[in-house]
């Protein structure tokens, strides 16, 4: 599916590295079942060329490790960043999350990544490999032959909605350059809107009933950058290791959304690592809908140091009156 | 050995149910099994396996332990339990019962726990044979047998039909319950299934990783080993791994203050999280290595080192799965216990 080949961000990676430009590689290496990849920051060629990957299931925003990786690392990193990731890249700038000059971003064009929960589901369990070429290869220990899968019908679900494919920053830009989408992105938190209250009501809690509180959503999230969370808290007050009822299952998420909201790039990493797969990107959805509709479009991340619209006051902003008379119409 | 054709298992759960509730892997609106309690129209997934294993149904995340009132200067205590009720769990995989035994270990030796002790009680394991393992499973590392799961009735199910062997006087009980839904039968058919599954186990591509290198008596041999810091480089400190296992057994007691008294509740815990096992003193892991470390040395070298050599992890492939970064333990495993692939 991936236009742009592994081998192409290898050579890049080396060239960076022999020439002084980085001291630090952070990609994507591989795992035990092809699919199976996990981000790691790569500290000479020998690890690089052993086990750098780059295929389909390549889906993790290394935005946030820069935070962690840009003081630990002498020098700078190169970071390999998807279009979306990009987003994310320029919020942690606006929000003074990390040191630009410590890193070197390398723009990389992405068709889209595999969720293998798709691809298990045409071809089965018992995967044994995953070839990623133009069409993904599937074998597995059950059948006899490949099956091969159109990367397209296996995408992300937040791949399938993507809303750009342009980067937003870099350093140097591997391959075409392609565009801001327009993307059909608001369509499910359209059909969320148009429940009535209580089918809205029961839509989440039937979804965040399943939260088990593992906090994968917050802490994978570019946006969630606090040094130290106040669910996670102790001295807090509202410190909590699980869901204890229905209540606190929803305040989570929905504090979580707000604290978010208009910081958001909707980079889908939520959703992507939820174990229970629970739409969490809805809710931020829904935020960017609403500010975009109350204050004019506005796309988190786009570039840096835009002030996004709750943080910044205009005398045209809508009245509170007006906000709450939306709710009649079509919120 | 007893069957009955896979159409009447409705009948059966039907019959169970009379008598008290029962559990069963089903798919939720996310399409992904779980335990549901049966009612009518309730069907048994076709799945592998749960999200989240059943180790909640004796050891739930989260359990009120009893409630204080306080008045002037008396104080009164208030007994919340509730786990008196007989159940079934019908279903469970052979590396989930294995579960069970190591949850034992550790909850029912001296001091007994006796919120777990009561569940256990009252719970009758209906285990169900694997024949369709994936690339994740490698309970066979753990010396686990998919095709011959224990629990209180071990069941296989053949394309037309499910066959019953009960192993303890509770599931003789079972089996009376569903006596009359059920005939005798012979083993071939499951002993034919269990032949072919046992062929699929090989081909697995886990099926070589042994333990030979870890077991009690280890710490000091992988304490400081320097891969834990590349292992732990990308660990995003979530606590999914913990939350999924089956065999992750560490909980936190806490006081919730609820304006009129205070509940006392238990809550499983997570040493991926930054306060684990917080003192008075402060952290003793203040580092995501450390608290990595502890997750899979705990399973690989201290949970052996005090249980006569067995170890904490049954190889249910479910932090496999869902780890975000997808490191676990067959990586760890593998990375400080020499490459055996």
């Amino acid at each position: 599916m991936q236009k742009i080949t592994k081998n192409q961000l290898l050579d890049k990676a080396a060239e960076l590295l022999d020439n002084g430009t980085v001291t630090a590689v952070l990609g994507w290496q591989k795992g035990e079942f092809d699919y199976d990849v996990t981000p790691a920051l790569f500290e000479n060629k020998e690890e690089l060329f052993a086990n750098f990957v780059w295929n389909d299931f390549c889906g993790a925003n290394f935005s946030k490790y820069l935070i962690k990786h840009t003081r630990k690392v002498e020098g700078k990193i190169l970071v390999f960043l998807k279009p979306c990731d990009t987003y994310s890249f320029n919020q942690l700038l606006t929000e003074h999350r990390f040191d630009r000059e410590k890193v070197y971003a390398v723009g990389i064009p992405c068709e889209g990544m595999a969720d293998i929960d798709k691809v298990k589901a045409i071809v089965g369990d018992g995967i044994s490999s995953i070839d990623c070429g133009e069409k993904i290869k599937v074998t597995t220990i059950y059948a006899d032959a490949a099956v091969e899968i159109d990367g397209k019908d296996v995408l992300e679900g937040r791949c399938e909605s993507c809303k750009s494919k342009k980067h937003v920053a870099y350093d140097e830009l591997l391959g075409e350059e392609g565009d801001v989408l327009d993307s059909n992105r608001f369509d499910e938190v359209a059909r969320l809107e148009a429940m009535t209250p209580d089918e809205r009501f029961a839509f989440w809690q039937n979804e965040l009933s399943r939260c088990i509180r593992c906090n994968a959503c917050r802490d994978v999230c570019p946006a969630c950058t606090c040094e130290k969370c106040v669910f996670g808290n102790p001295k807090s007050g509202v410190e909590n290791k699980s869901p204890a009822n229905s209540f606190e299952e929803k305040m989570f998420h929905i504090i979580r959304a707000f604290h978010v909201a208009g910081r958001c790039t909707d980079c889908g990493e939520c959703s992507r690592v939820c174990p229970q797969n629970i739409p969490l990107h809805l809710l931020n959805r829904k935020f960017i809908k609403d500010m975009n509709e109350c204050y004019g479009e506005y796309q988190a991340g786009a570039e840096v140091g835009s002030r996004a619209p709750l943080v910044n006051y205009t005398t045209e902003d809508l009245e509170p009156g007006e906000v709450f008379d939306r709710r009649d119409t079509d919120a | 050995m007893r069957k009955c054709s896979l159409d009447k298992l409705q009948s059966v759960f039907a019959a169970v149910n009379e008598k008290m509730p029962i559990y069963l892997p089903a798919n939720g609106s996310d399409g992904k099994a779980v335990y549901t309690k049966w009612a009518e129209g309730v069907e048994l997934s076709d799945s592998l396996n749960t999200v989240r294993s059943p180790k909640d149904f004796f050891f739930p995340q989260t359990e009120n332990m009893m409630e204080f009132k306080t008045e002037g200067k008396t104080i009164e205590i208030i007994d919340v339990r509730d786990e008196k009720e007989d159940f079934v769990i019908f279903g469970v995989r052979a590396c989930d019962v294995k579960s069970f035994e190591i949850l034992d270990r550790v909850f029912l030796t001296d001091p007994v726990d006796s919120f777990y002790a009561s569940r256990r009680e009252h719970g009758i394991i209906v285990a169900m044979a694997c024949t369709k393992p994936s690339e994740t499973c490698f309970c066979q590392t753990f010396g686990i047998d998919a095709t011959e799961p224990m629990g209180d009735v071990s069941a296989w199910k053949t394309d037309k039909e499910i066959f019953f062997k009960a192993n303890t006087e509770k599931g003789e009980a079972f089996m009376k319950a569903i006596e009359a839904l059920t005939e005798d039968a012979d083993t071939k058919e499951v002993e034919a299934q269990k032949e072919a599954t046992k062929k699929i186990l090989k081909k697995l591509p886990l099926a070589e990783l042994d333990t030979k290198a870890f077991g009690g008596g280890k710490t000091s041999e992988f304490f400081n080993h320097p891969a834990w810091a590349e292992l732990s480089e990308s660990c995003l400190g979530c606590g999914t791994c913990t939350f999924v296992c089956p065999t992750c057994q560490c909980y936190d007691i806490k006081d919730f203050n609820t304006g009129k008294g205070v509940i006392r509740f238990r809550c499983w815990d997570s040493c991926m999280y930054s306060d684990f096992t917080r003192m008075a003193h402060g952290n003793n892991r203040n580092s995501q290595k450390e608290r990595f470390r502890q997750r899979f040395m705990h399973k690989l070298v201290y949970y052996p080192e005090n249980n006569e050599g067995i170890f904490g992890c049954v190889g249910c492939g479910r932090c496999l799965s869902k780890c975000p970064i997808s490191m676990n333990i067959v990586k760890v495993m593998k990375k400080i216990g020499g490459e055996t692939k």
